[in-house]
């Protein structure tokens, strides 16, 4: 059998890796130059515990089931992942009835562990909060990640286990003869398959529409993010939630892996055609500032080093569209929307296990390895292990990155595990994500990826495609 | 013809007003010292530069050499002797202040290296070890 | 593992740290992140330093040679490429790393001269995509005069900082088009001197009260929107103007480098450096300062200066023989921004450093009753010097705090 994967986020990763269990051929194609740019790499990276979803859905149950999945699968693909918790904020009487019916959501979505805060409780533990606030709902099985990282170490580790991975390949058209899926077309060739996996993303309605199928059809919604770098200290613990409305989760406020702050997203919908408008606006940014501030008054804009906007795919009625299509040999995961960070483990197990393998009847590889080792930051390594290591290659310990002391070696590493570009390093290694945000590594990385990838310094991209950083030498 | 110009001479930078008459200065006024006079004078017929740029370095441990005019040069020429810098090469290793090039377009000035570059050593690709990391 | 006992160690080998190696003399150790010492000094090879330390002006590499020199003379042991990662400041115990592997060293006295970084693009919070071409002002120096690659082809120069002229200058001068410095402030950043010969002798616009509103382009920067701004800095509308540049040079301000002591080290939060005293002392005894991790400076021979006191007196701490006194305390008065020293000791040679926060013609300058000194004009991009002379030192100091103020003369 040969199945093809489209899109490489965090739902086609996830589904790449777990269709690598069973003997097949699995391609992965992305058209981005690398793993986990579109979706993935812009939202909240929260795991949401589930008790913002509609009872008896689909969503609320992966929802709730990905949540759980996260703690074996991040031991397994070694990507951070912390509990830290969150707080759903009432920040006055008449909010409190929508807490208690969040409350109770939750208990019926089988949340672990929610509880009832007081004023008194809820400002101790998070002494930064608006002093307003009346009253918070604890659910203590929220934990943050870095979802790009996820998505990485799956298409890793599905390497590791025979999967083909295909960047900067754009599917352009799906052969299907019969009413069964017969290949695809690429910008780079021509493959016969069996089956393909639309994860497409945003683009997911576009991947359909080349197999023939109208639905699902998907709408980009904006958020706007801004980044607080991790000197802005232990200002709060867990992750901070509005009393929400029908709409939207409203704007949070979240601790991200490495110490800083996250404040977002606004959401803002856009038209059909604006799949790539992930542009921040003036507007948005305020916005997402006073929604921070509703909810942590003092906080300190002086740490910001970033902001962002991201896109996630609606679909009109707001549900997951995952399973078979009329079309035989075509499956889809797609609109997948807000869970769907937290849902992706649990969407791609229920895909693979649930849909395909019967579908296709796959039977299971014997030496499927299910564990992987990111690119351990050396300065997180114990100290023999580190002198080992640079006793035996020095590049182990040249400092390139000297905000998040990130060395040569890890660097030459994340460049031989496929990064090919400025952010292909920066996402795999942080180098380049501190507070200076590269204007002291920017050059170092840039020379060592010309070095190792064996191309002149102004052939390298930011991220591929026309995004080179230089523009030609000063002595020719 | 007169000439509107702004004192360098110390961070005050008065704004100097000098008329000019057949390419001499016959009046100079908005000075607050004679420091400014000076400098109109110079600056108002001739102003002069040091020019500071590079030099391309063959087999260096950099791919150029800073260097510098050793004294002040006219303005006018900087864009005609920065085409003649683009054509030179010199050969590491690089003094400091070693000279690069003499008589600047049949003028006294000279151009001086204003560091040290030394021979490159080798610059390859090579594998790394996946040691438990 | 190596261990090493020192009395003094200076972290950062660029000019405060070079020069504090120098003035400690022997039993010191200077530990330099990057493969060369020298540090920003290597990349500015435009000439107008060292006029105060040397009397003559020279490049940045010249004055870089000329205090390795001193360095060398002065048999301070260097260790660059080595990045120090963690300071126990109990002990003091500080964790280095490089290539020759792990250093752990005990210093009696420490030198943190680890200079400053540039703002961030993101820091701006600049509403756009994100696309490759923007660069901060000295990484694109770097890759100029150190590598030898321009940033792109067309250029518009974010912030009249000294950095963001001398650049505009190199650009143009290496065959880039420079289309405009933009300055939000109503003065240029940098020296007048800088106007002049970066911008005027090459005909490119100085904007001043305008600033960013948009950056354009998905892949490479295609264009960037720039505004008219009022007095609260915010865009007027309507008076949007657009450049179609690949290249963006931001040069909109430098930010003390001070992580690993944050959690020990008092910091003033104006200068965003350690507190500290006329002898370049912390408010942790053992850890002195120096350079543009206190304040940014203006002069490198300023930073030069200051290296070389917190070196002296580090050494002076290591043996035992640094006075320990009552300290007078300097304040903040009326326009009156940076402020270095925070507090004076008696006896000993004492410079004021100080910076206006708005510009003023016939000023005059004010410390407590004791100094009072005409100055024609101050402006914020120019640092003033205050030499105290030892009279006027043994009246101030005899006071719990002086006020420090620049008014109308």
């Amino acid at each position: 059998m040969r199945i093809a994967v489209i899109g490489g986020g965090i739902v086609g990763s996830l589904i790449a890796r777990e269709l690598t269990r069973y003997e097949s051929a699995v391609l992965l194609f992305e058209k981005e130059a690398d793993i986990g740019w579109g979706v993935t790499k812009a939202n909240s990276a929260i795991v949401h515990g589930g008790l913002h979803e509609t009872p008896g859905t689909e969503r609320a149950r992966l929802c709730v089931e990905g949540n759980r999945l996260y703690e074996e699968l991040s031991r397994d693909l070694d990507v951070p992942f912390k509990r830290v918790g969150a707080y759903v904020v009432a920040l006055s009487h008449k909010e409190l009835p929508l807490l208690q019916e969040l409350y109770e959501q939750g208990l019926r979505n089988g949340v672990p562990g929610l509880e009832m805060h007081d004023r008194g409780t809820i400002l101790t533990r998070e002494p930064n909060l608006n002093p307003n606030a009346v009253a918070g709902l604890w659910s203590p099985s929220v934990g943050i990640t870095e979802p790009w990282s996820l998505a990485i170490a799956a298409v890793e580790n599905g390497m590791e286990n025979g999967l083909a991975l295909h960047v900067a390949e754009e599917v352009t058209s799906i052969e299907v003869a019969d009413g069964r899926v017969q290949g695809i077309v690429t910008g780079e060739g021509e493959y016969e398959l069996d089956a393909v996996v639309n994860a497409a993303g945003l683009f997911a309605d576009r991947v359909a529409e080349m197999a023939g199928l109208l639905e699902p059809v998907l709408l980009p919604c904006r958020g706007e993010y801004l980044l607080l770098d991790k000197k802005v200290g232990n200002f709060i613990s867990s992750a901070l939630f509005p009393t929400p409305n029908k709409l939207s989760k409203g704007i949070l406020v979240v601790p991200t892996i490495d110490g800083g702050i996250l404040l977002g997203p606004t959401a803002q919908d856009l038209n059909r055609e604006e799949k790539e408008a992930n542009e921040t606006t003036r507007h948005g940014v305020q916005e997402a500032i006073e929604g921070a501030r509703r909810l942590v008054p003092q906080l300190d804009l002086s740490f910001v080093v970033k902001t962002f906007a991201g896109l996630r795919p609606e679909t009109t009625d707001k549900k997951f569209v995952i399973g078979r299509t009329s079309i035989i040999g075509f499956f889809q995961a797609a609109g997948i929307r807000s869970p769907g960070l937290t849902a992706a483990p649990s969407i791609a197990r229920f895909l693979v296990r649930d849909v395909i393998v019967g579908d296709l009847n796959l039977t299971g590889k014997r030496s499927f390895t299910s564990t992987h080792h990111k690119i351990r930051k050396i300065l997180d390594l114990p100290v023999e292990e580190r002198d080992r290591l640079i006793e035996a290659d020095s590049r182990y310990g040249r400092i390139i990155c000297q905000c998040n002391h990130v060395t040569e070696g890890e660097i030459v590493r994340a460049i031989h595990r496929g990064a090919r570009n400025l952010d292909g390093v920066k996402f795999r290694t942080c180098a380049g994500f501190g507070r200076c945000q590269g204007g002291s590594c920017t050059d170092k990385i840039l020379l060592i990826l010309a070095r190792e990838l064996e191309i002149s310094p102004d052939e390298v991209t930011l991220r591929g495609g026309d995004s080179t950083i230089l523009g030609g030498k000063v002595r020719t | 013809m007169e000439k509107k110009l702004t004192c360098v001479s110390c961070p005050i930078g008065c704004g100097i007003t000098v008329r000019i008459e057949d390419n001499v200065v016959t009046r100079i006024a908005g000075n607050q010292c004679p420091r400014g006079e000076t400098y109109a004078q110079q600056e108002a017929i001739d102003p002069m530069r040091v020019l500071s740029t590079s030099v391309r370095v063959i087999g260096g441990e950099f791919p150029l050499v800073s260097v510098k005019t050793d004294r002040p040069v006219p303005k006018r020429l900087i864009l005609q002797i920065m085409n003649y810098v683009r054509t030179l090469s010199i050969e590491a290793p690089v003094k400091i202040g070693q000279v690069v090039a003499e008589y600047l377009l049949g003028m006294s000035a000279s151009l001086v290296a204003t560091r040290e570059v030394h021979l490159a050593q080798q610059r390859t690709s090579r594998s790394i070890s996946e040691n438990s990391l | 593992m190596r261990e090493k006992v020192v009395d003094v160690l200076v972290v950062g080998g660029g000019a405060a740290g070079m020069a504090a190696a120098a003035s400690a003399g022997a039993q010191t150790l200077l530990l330099e992140c990057d493969a060369e010492v020298g540090g920003v000094l290597n990349q500015c090879i435009h000439t107008g330093f060292g006029l105060h330390r040397y009397r003559e002006e020279l490049t940045g590499p010249e004055f870089g040679h000329r205090l390795l020199g001193e360095l060398e003379r002065s048999r301070a042991e260097v260790i660059s490429g080595c990045t120090v990662i963690d300071i126990e400041h109990h002990g003091p115990v500080v964790h280095a790393v490089g290539p020759e592997g792990r250093l752990r060293i005990r210093p009696k006295a420490l030198v943190w001269a680890t200079g400053a970084g540039e703002r961030p693009f993101g820091s701006l919070m600049t509403p756009g995509p994100r696309p490759a071409g923007i660069f901060t002002a000295g990484l694109a120096q770097r890759f100029v005069n150190i590598h030898g690659f321009l940033p792109g082809k067309r250029a518009l120069i974010l912030g009249s900082g000294d950095i963001g002229l001398i650049m505009a200058r190199r650009l143009h001068l290496e065959g880039m088009e420079v289309a405009a410095v933009v300055e939000v402030q109503p003065f240029p950043g940098g020296l007048t001197r800088n106007v002049v010969q970066c911008l005027e002798d090459y005909n490119i616009p100085l904007l001043l009260c305008h600033g960013i509103t948009e950056v354009h382009g998905r892949d490479r920067l295609t264009g960037v929107t720039i505004a008219q701004v009022d007095k609260s800095r915010l865009p007027i509308a309507g008076s949007e103007r657009h450049f179609a540049v690949d290249t963006l040079i931001l040069s909109i301000g430098l930010i003390p480098e001070n992580e690993l002591i944050l959690p020990f080290t008092p910091i003033d939060p104006v200068n965003r450096g350690p507190r500290v005293n006329s002898l370049m002392q912390t408010e942790v005894p053992w850890l002195f300062a120096a350079g543009n991790n206190v304040v940014i400076f203006d002069l490198v021979d300023t930073v030069a200066a200051v290296g070389e006191m917190a070196g002296a007196s580090a050494a002076l701490y290591a043996r035992g023989e640094l006075p320990q006194e009552r300290l007078t305390r300097l304040v903040r008065g009326e326009n009156v921004l940076h402020l270095v020293p925070s507090s004076l000791v008696a006896e000993s040679p004492t410079v004021l450093y100080l910076r206006v926060s708005r510009p003023i013609n016939a000023a005059m300058v004010h410390v407590g009753d004791v100094i009072s000194r005409k100055q024609s004009v101050v402006r914020p991009s120019e640092m003033i010097e205050i030499h105290i002379p030892q009279d006027a030192l043994r009246e101030l100091v005899k006071k719990d705090e002086v006020h420090v103020k620049v008014t109308e003369g």
